[in-house]
């Protein structure tokens, strides 16, 4: 777990502001966090507790239990692999492989040089497409190992800024 | 004229937004016709994605599919000269049509038809008319419930429960000094292999606010909620639109119509755990807390969210409401079977030819729904199973291809009606490399809350997992059951005693292929890497280096024109070459 505390914990004070005195609030809390800094810092944690008067435990335990929290700082691109059984019958581990050979990543896991991550997620729901695969919010979708390596590499020529 | 892109996300995902934005641009330049631009939701023919439907002047429908930014100017100067011949080569097949003329629409009613941003299409199409007609007639809740009950309606999100039934048992439930009850919306769709319930969000968000009325209308509801899940980000978008147009009609808010009803209606976004489609793990995470589920009795109808009587029913449950109220609970009785009435919405997926939705009545069989809608196999291979209930479902071969679709004939197969989720798969898919995603999936989306669960599927996953490498012993095949019925028995929440389900029908149906990989390490399907090899047929080969060229570890050699080779010792069996010959050369045993 990063303990990073370079991180500016003041920008969340406007979001438990807004939710402050509201019960039942802590996981929309986290969701505007990681939206801040695109994952949740552990002192970012640790103020938030403060403020909100929860025990680090409870906090720390709803972060890892859902698999939209993240610890951990992403790249530049986030790939989110579909895992979808749809997509997995149409061949989704073979594109996992194809991205594991270009990159040298595997799930959960960042490039060196911080352009891409790499997330196995559930079902994205365009199952008749598939295999797919989003990043920044784009779907690819008819995958072949071949066709996501293109993408891959036209994604950091252009300097990893998708669209 | 008017002109409709199919932008739900399956069809954004298939290019319709770099299509809408060059139909805008060259509209915008010149539009001598006055042609009318607009959106609709998903209408269910994935396959054919991106789909833009033309208006003529008389209202006729002339469906454009597989569109590609490069047509624009052709449907541009179509509609702009009235020469809509010059489009003839995007039409719609006559074949392909009839995977939307063999449907019959009661939850997808106006998914594909109308502008799901805009509250004045849904108005166009008889919209809130249920919600105004119980109001202005002053409906009991007992008139309203009896006629979900002449209905027969289940909940659609999977275990069949009578609609009916909860509602009148949260209605009932004392819900102390204040009065508060809840009624929500499990918009979690986990299931992976179903999209169903984001097409209604998706592409008719009204129709689940109105059904979502009517329930709160029927339970004393004065505040709803409705738990998307994360990874939906367009349903959102258009849900919360379709609130915020509700709330400034009146059809949400203090005085709903005008009337003494008040009914609040805001969304959570899920944050991503299967678990949260149960419902009760779905009130806890509304909490904020961890989606671990509760200990049942109490029932959510008796003390859900805070503890107060909560109804949940799922999108496609309630998108059916409203439909049910304006047409009378017998004419949604009229359709299915005996025991399951209506129709229901199945996302229809894998090695089909023509994937999609399909919203058919119960009572029709999986083979219909398989071949005559979905035109059967793609390649032209073998049916081999369909995958039905997702996770807590199972696999059904091509010997219960004629099973009705009903709650009750389904779940004599061992598989379950579930959300919808339906899973084709031919002779290629391994049947044990199938069981083992499942469990993959359930071990991770376990809990933790119970032992059974959390360790049991784990052993069933290593076991599973040293099978399809070829480690498998004697013996694996009964501790897998062993396993199966303890997990049944000892989990707490649906997620558990249904895990063992995927695992169970294989078994049951595909015995033969758990043996083979057992005692012969072999993979019938030539799927799982650890027992394929790759080679290529020397007569076939045509030389053309195709292989070669997309070959990531240079495991294949020979000269251009000449028969090829593979490398057993460093082919790393990723399939490129496979993928890449167009001779059928490269074989797999």
């Amino acid at each position: 777990m990063t303990h990073n505390n370079t991180v500016d914990v003041s920008l969340v004070d406007p979001t438990l502001d807004k939710y402050e005195g509201v019960p039942g609030s802590l996981i929309a809390i986290l969701q505007e966090t990681q939206g801040i800094y695109s994952y949740l810092p552990m002192n970012v944690l640790e103020h938030i507790a403060e403020r909100t008067n929860t025990p680090i435990a409870t906090i720390v335990g709803v972060a890892t239990f859902y698999a939209q929290f993240r610890l951990e700082p992403v790249g530049k691109n986030l790939i989110m692999l579909c895992q979808g059984t749809a997509c997995h019958v149409n061949g989704s581990e073979l594109i996992s492989s194809a991205i594991t050979d270009e990159l040298g990543i595997e799930d959960g896991q960042t490039t060196e040089d911080g352009l891409f991550s790499l997330e196995h997620v559930a079902c994205l729901g365009c199952c008749s497409l598939s295999p797919v695969m989003m990043i920044n919010g784009k779907t690819y979708s008819n995958l072949t190992p071949d066709k996501a390596k293109k993408i891959l590499r036209q994604l950091a020529a252009e300097g990893g800024d998708a669209e | 004229m008017r002109i409709v892109i199919g932008e739900g996300s399956c069809g954004l995902a298939a290019g319709a937004g770099g299509v809408h934005n060059k139909l805008a641009e060259l509209f915008s330049e010149s539009n001598p016709t006055n042609a009318e631009l607009g959106i609709t939701g998903c209408n269910g023919m994935c396959f054919l994605e991106p789909i833009v439907d033309v208006y003529d002047d008389e209202g006729a429908l002339h469906r454009l599919v597989h569109v590609q930014e490069k047509d624009a100017a052709t449907i541009h100067k179509a509609v702009s000269t009235g020469d809509l011949s010059l489009v003839d080569k995007l039409l719609i097949t006559a074949e392909d049509e009839e995977f939307l003329n063999k449907q019959t629409r009661v939850a997808l009613r106006h998914c594909g038809e109308i502008d799901p941003e805009s509250i004045d299409d849904y108005l166009a199409h008889d919209g809130y008319q249920a919600i105004s007609k119980i109001l202005a007639e002053g409906l009991t809740q007992e008139d309203v419930i009896q006629q979900i009950d002449i209905a027969g309606l289940r909940g659609r999100g999977g275990a069949g429960f009578s609609t009916a039934f909860k509602w009148r048992a949260a209605r009932d439930a004392n819900a102390g000094e204040d009065g508060q009850k809840y009624l929500i919306c499990n918009a979690d769709e986990g299931d992976p292999g179903a999209f169903m319930d984001r097409a209604v969000i998706e592409g008719d968000p009204h129709s689940l606010i109105e059904g979502m009325l009517i329930g709160a209308y029927c339970i004393g509801a004065s505040e709803g909620i409705v738990y998307v899940r994360a990874e939906y980000p367009l349903a959102i978008v258009r849900l919360t639109k379709a609130i915020e147009d509700a709330t400034a009609r009146g059809y949400l808010g203090e005085r709903v119509c005008g009337s003494d009803f008040a009914f609040t209606l805001r969304i959570k976004a899920g944050a991503g755990a299967f678990v949260c489609g149960e419902e009760t793990a779905l009130i806890e995470s509304l909490e904020g807390k961890r989606g671990m589920p509760r200990l049942k009795p109490p029932f959510p109808a008796q003390a859900g969210y805070w503890l107060k009587p909560s109804n949940i029913n799922n999108v496609e449950t309630y998108a059916n409401v409203a439909w049910i109220i304006a047409n009378g609970g017998e004419a949604f009785a009229a359709m299915g079977t005996e025991n399951s009435k209506g129709t229901k919405v199945f996302a229809l997926t894998g090695k089909i030819r023509r994937g999609g939705l399909v919203e058919i009545p119960m009572g029709k069989t999986l083979r219909e729904v398989i071949f005559d809608i979905g035109g059967g196999i793609r390649n032209n291979k073998e049916f081999k199973a369909v995958q039905l209930g997702g996770p807590s479902g199972g696999c059904i071969p091509a010997s219960k291809l004629d099973t009705v679709i009903d709650y009750n004939e389904l779940a004599a197969t061992g598989a379950i009606m579930g959300s919808g989720g339906m899973v084709v798969m031919d002779e290629d898919t391994c049947m044990v490399g199938m069981a083992r995603f499942f469990l993959d999936f359930t071990t991770k989306e376990s809990c933790g809350k119970c032992v059974h669960c959390r360790l049991g599927t784990k052993r069933m996953n290593e076991i599973l997992t040293r099978i399809v490498e070829g480690k498998g012993e004697q013996g694996d095949i009964e501790k897998l059951e062993e396993l199966c019925y303890a997990i049944k028995d000892g989990a707490l929440c649906g997620l558990g005693q249904t895990a063992p389900n995927p695992v169970l029908t294989t078994i049951r149906y595909f015995r033969d292929e758990f043996e083979e990989h057992i005692d012969a390490h072999r993979c019938p399907a030539g799927e799982c890497r650890d027992l394929i090899t790759y080679s290529i047929d020397a007569d076939a080969c045509r030389g053309c280096t195709a292989c070669a060229r997309q070959c990531p570890v240079q495991a294949i050699e020979g000269a251009p024109k000449k028969a090829h080779k593979i490398d057993p010792t460093l082919c790393i069996k990723c399939g490129n070459c496979k993928t890449a010959c167009r001779f059928g050369a490269v074989v797999v045993a």
